[in-house]
């Protein structure tokens, strides 16, 4: 080729190879798409396939009913909270020993963010302590098909006495809150109850008597205002806590027919309901009377409970972690102390009576690789030696029946909520709405949160809560829930 | 020779283009597809609902809201960091005396621009904390603290700054501008010392005073610098999800209180897809975010288009 024309070939093709190029990389993304519809096809639909006990599966025995194989591996993830995960890390110390299966621990406050991707993926670990503010929600996981029935880890005979089945060996009404559609997906491990809490110091520097009727602790706390601080502190930032504190109003003066009301739907929750009313109006009274400690309303629940700590307020409403979550923060001599909700006049239930129950649930993913692993763990927890395990590492109980060895002493907050749980007895109630409509719970804090600040009245307050109600009423996939 | 060239270039463009597709792309088309599914997001089972999605978005109030709350960001962020930045750089580079020596900054204003910088090293989850600290409920919040010292606030009643619906809104957008007012500076201040010294000189000896050197010389000439940051302080302004889901009392999760008045729609979308595990309904809040932006980008560029100078 001579040197002219390549000249002009080049001319030429300069104009002709842009178009050319622009014209070949559309189609190359035309083509590239549909391509990537196929890989990714492959990555989001993968694991459908039921591959879980293949390799995994050992022999069946008394002591082994699921056939844990020795030298297989279990994938724990723990959520690493208030109660850290050290517990997890002994029981998984003694797993390797036992039968021998040793464990990958993943302590995480993001169990959203590390799991989520594993559930569509199809590879999910074997066993989660699905808890926490990034919790992936049960609910959510049950109608995804992603959680194993427990039923089989249940019935299964106990690890301290084979005699008799798992179940049997736990407090009574516990396992319900794991309850989908009548089954046990969830196992709600710790045993939880909620209420007031005071200092025992403070009481005594001030004369105080803990009060069992409203009007009593409507007294406490103007005696605290008038001494310069506040008489309720609540973690305002999260209207979780105060909510807490008017559904158990509400459960005490109505008794256990209010709380099915609302766990069921009912057309008549709130508005129309005698004890939703004086249970929200009894609330409403200690910020119409200005008893509340100032600024609770926007502060996160560390901010509060240290305020509390620092006897800023007579009391504060929680559930039985305060106590662990506030170790660092109580002064030694601070003798926590646990306070059932005080009565409203005409009560259903008696002072005694608390919110009490399981929480942090514990999973098993249907799709577990290591499912005979995961469940013989899950058997594990419940015996004797590893709930004291747990209660010596987290400061909290479980829901074995007396799970904890006498030698185990225990902190004075945890001692008094073993002394109320007692004294309640068969006394307990325990709202299982939250579990189940995710939606219909942020809209009830919602308003409890518009009340504290006294943007709304009482009145308003029910009527809220009773749209939020309706409005869950019409998902048909509610009809499946029911509190008996 | 020509068939070289064209590989060439084509294997430069070809795996940035994949790597677009594959990452950009590809994730929106498979978002829309979600959008039209009553998907729940943890595991890959769900039934086609065609635009049921799309038709309960518009009644839900609370997304209806976020819009019009992420509108009010889009306003007031980018006009309000704009024109104190705009203001400050040009203190800094062009406000000070007029002396023999022509046109300088004010004293101090090396100074000045470092300082202004601090901000915005600050990574937004830092900026949380510290306006958390400033805006805490009680007496121990700074504002508050210092309120109550002069006797404006009642320490029984202190203001709970994001728990008020029509302050929390204004005290988010507080924290951007603060974050944000020291990069734009030092960016228009980058833009301004490029504008040719002897400009502003020839107006000084023509009589022009600061005011008018400032609307005549130097804002025409900052155009291109100030549409830039236009359109990234709208990016900030249509996102605003760390702020609000880490300041903002807590709607079940991601903040977005109290009542929803501080809801943006990147919280709303992360709370139905997670927290509710409504996932589809979550993807076409995701498909109405993306046109959002992308009509509010080509008619922020088209708006702004001006002719360019050239010195």
């Amino acid at each position: 080729m001579g040197s002219t024309s390549g000249e002009n070939e080049n001319n030429g093709t300069a104009g002709v190879g842009r178009r050319d190029l622009i014209r070949r990389s559309a189609a190359l993304g035309l083509i590239s798409v549909p391509a990537m519809g196929f890989l990714s096809a492959c990555a989001s639909g993968g694991g459908s396939d039921d591959n879980s006990s293949g390799n995994d599966q050992g022999k069946t025995s008394k002591s082994n009913p699921f056939g844990a194989k020795k030298g297989t591996k279990l994938d724990v993830v723990i959520f690493k909270g208030g109660y850290g995960d050290d517990y997890a890390k002994a029981w998984e110390a003694d797993f390797a020993k036992d039968p021998g299966i040793t464990s990958t621990h993943t302590g995480t406050q993001e169990i959203t963010g590390k799991l989520q991707p594993r559930f569509n993926a199809g590879n999910p670990p074997d066993i989660v302590d699905d808890s926490g503010a990034q919790q992936i929600k049960v609910d959510v996981l049950y109608k995804n098909g992603q959680l194993l029935d427990l039923a089989p880890v249940l019935d299964a005979p106990s690890v301290d006495d084979p005699g008799k089945k798992v179940r049997d060996m736990l407090i009574p009404g516990t396992l319900d809150p794991g309850i989908q559609e009548g089954k046990v997906v969830a196992l709600n491990y710790i045993y939880t109850v909620w209420g007031l809490w005071y200092s025992g110091k403070l009481f005594k520097d001030k004369g105080w008597e803990p009060p069992k009727t409203w009007d009593d602790f409507i007294k406490v706390c103007q005696a605290a205002k008038k001494d310069g601080i506040g008489g309720l502190a609540h973690q305002g930032k999260y209207p979780y806590y105060i909510n807490v504190a008017i559904m158990d109003m509400i459960a005490k003066k109505g008794g256990l027919d209010a709380v099915k009301a609302i766990d069921n739907l009912d057309p008549k929750a709130f508005v129309g309901s005698d004890a939703a009313q004086a249970g929200v109006e009894a609330i409403y009274e200690v910020v119409e009377k200005g008893l509340l400690m100032p600024g609770t309303n926007g502060l996160t629940h560390t901010e509060s409970q240290t305020r509390w700590n620092q006897y800023k307020a007579a009391f504060i409403t929680c559930g039985s972690w305060l106590e662990n979550e506030q170790l660092k923060q109580t002064p030694a001599d601070f003798d926590m102390k646990f306070l059932p909700m005080p009565l409203l006049p005409g009560s259903k239930m008696p002072f005694e009576a608390i919110r009490a129950g399981s929480g942090e649930p514990f999973i098993i993913p249907a799709k577990a690789k290591n499912l005979p692993g995961a469940k013989e763990f899950m058997r594990h927890m419940l015996s004797k030696e590893w709930s004291t395990l747990f209660a010596k590492e987290a400061n909290s109980l479980t829901i074995l029946k007396d799970g904890v060895d006498a030698s185990v002493k225990l902190r004075p907050g945890t001692q008094s909520t073993v002394e109320a749980s007692k004294a309640a007895g068969d006394n307990t109630f325990r709202y299982l709405y939250p579990d189940w409509y995710s939606e219909m719970d942020t809209a009830i804090q919602n308003a409890s949160n518009e009340l504290m600040a006294k943007r709304i009245q009482p009145k308003e307050w029910l009527k809220r809560c009773q749209a939020a109600v309706d409005k869950q009423a019409k998902d048909p996939a509610s009809k499946k829930n029911r509190h008996e | 020779m020509r068939k070289g060239q064209y590989r060439f270039v084509a294997g430069f463009l070809f795996i940035p283009v994949l790597l677009y597709v594959v990452f950009v792309i590809w994730p929106y088309i498979q978002t829309f597809g979600y959008s039209l599914t009553d998907w729940k997001g943890q595991s890959q089972t769900f039934n086609f609902v065609g635009l049921d999605n799309y038709k309960a978005l518009f009644q839900d109030d609370v997304f209806m809201a976020a819009i019009w709350h992420n509108l009010q960001f889009l306003v007031f962020i980018p006009v309000i960091t704009i024109l104190l930045a705009l203001f400050f750089a040009f203190m800094l580079n062009a406000g000070g005396r007029s002396r023999a020596g022509g046109v300088q900054g004010v004293a101090g204003s090396k100074f000045y621009k470092v300082v202004y910088f601090f901000p915005q090293v600050l990574s937004l989850a830092i900026l949380a904390v510290l306006f958390n600290a400033v805006y805490r409920s009680d007496g121990g919040g700074l504002l508050n603290g210092f309120l109550i010292k002069i006797h404006l606030v009642d320490p029984n009643n202190p203001i709970e700054w994001l728990n008020e619906p029509n302050v929390v809104l204004w005290a988010l957008m507080v924290a951007v501008i603060w974050q944000g007012v020291g990069f734009y500076l030092v960016l228009f201040s980058a833009a301004m010392q490029s504008i040719p010294k002897d400009i502003y000189e020839a107006a000084l000896i023509d009589g022009a005073n600061r005011n008018q050197s400032f609307f005549r010389i130097t804002l025409p000439l900052l155009w291109d610098t100030v549409q830039t940051a236009w359109v990234y302080l709208g990016i900030i302004a249509m996102d605003m999800f760390v702020l609000v889901s880490s300041m903002t009392q807590n709607m079940g999760a991601y903040g977005g209180g109290p009542d929803h008045h501080s809801d943006v729609m990147a919280t709303v979308m992360m709370r139905n897809f997670l927290y509710y595990g409504k996932s589809g309904y979550a993807c076409a809040m995701g498909v109405i975010m993306l046109l959002l932006t992308l009509v509010l980008s080509v008619f922020t560029l088209r708006v702004t288009r001006r002719e360019r100078i050239e010195f």
